[in-house]
């Protein structure tokens, strides 16, 4: 059963990370891309969180904490440095 | 293959199975809402999703299937962190999104900031109009004082 249930997860997530790709490649603005790549960060530490559970061991847990910590470092970064540089104020 | 419906094992494989299959569900509605919302403020609200309730119920299922107490303490610690810290970017995300005016006017029901914006930006102008009058103040002060030639 574990294994069918790493065959789905693998599959939402892959789905997951293409909208989140799409979002960033797409986006109007940089603070939507910053917030996309924080959506696909979340997504890459959730599949180290199924392979760990999946296989059944601890590996990953300090890479998925060290995740999480780079997603808020950028965040916070980008988003205190950013300037508004376009001639018109709304979106298309 | 399939589970033993009468044991615990059983049972704690089948629930942990469903919070890993919601947990990653979580990420999709993150991503579904990335592409469908109109602008930055409501997309913020689809992205921070999969990094609370989901890494929940990842990590949970994680504790699930290790079978032993002491790796639920280190689990909640990598959850409180990406529960106070997922707030905490959305929020300066926002303002500055809010700043950069990347939102639709039209789809707010109520703007809190609006006040707060229009008070600062009253004390800003009313702090530089009186840094001119004193400079003009000033001026004309060193004009009566002065040879009036103007330097």
């Amino acid at each position: 059963m574990m294994q069918a249930v790493l065959a789905v997860t693998a599959v939402i997530f892959s789905l997951a990370a293409a909208g989140a790709i799409i979002r960033i490649a797409r986006g109007p603005s940089l603070l939507d891309r910053v917030l996309a790549s924080d959506v696909l960060l979340g997504i890459l530490g959730g599949a180290l969180c199924v392979d760990m559970a999946v296989n059944r061991h601890l590996n990953n847990l300090m890479l998925v904490v060290g995740i999480s910590v780079i997603g808020f470092i950028g965040s916070v970064t980008v988003a205190r440095f950013v300037a508004d540089r376009r001639e018109q104020p709304n979106e298309p | 293959m399939s589970p033993n419906f009468l044991s615990v094992d059983g049972w704690i494989d089948v629930v942990s199975a469903i919070f890993m299959v919601v947990g990653a569900s979580m990420s999709l509605g993150a991503a579904i809402g990335l592409l469908r919302f109109p602008d930055l403020l409501s997309r913020m609200h689809a992205a921070t999703k999969p990094q609370v309730l989901g890494l929940f119920l990842l990590l949970a299922s994680i504790g699930l299937q290790m079978r032993s107490w002491w790796v639920w303490p280190v689990l909640l610690v990598a959850w409180i962190f990406q529960l106070l810290t997922a707030p905490v970017s959305a929020h300066m995300v926002g303002r500055a999104g809010y700043r950069t005016k990347h939102l639709h006017r039209e789809l707010l029901t109520s703007d809190d900031l609006e006040a707060v914006v229009q008070k600062a930006a009253g004390q800003t102008a009313a702090i530089q109009e009186a840094a001119v009058q004193e400079a003009a103040e000033k001026a004309a002060r060193e004009d009566g004082f002065g040879d009036g030639s103007g330097r």
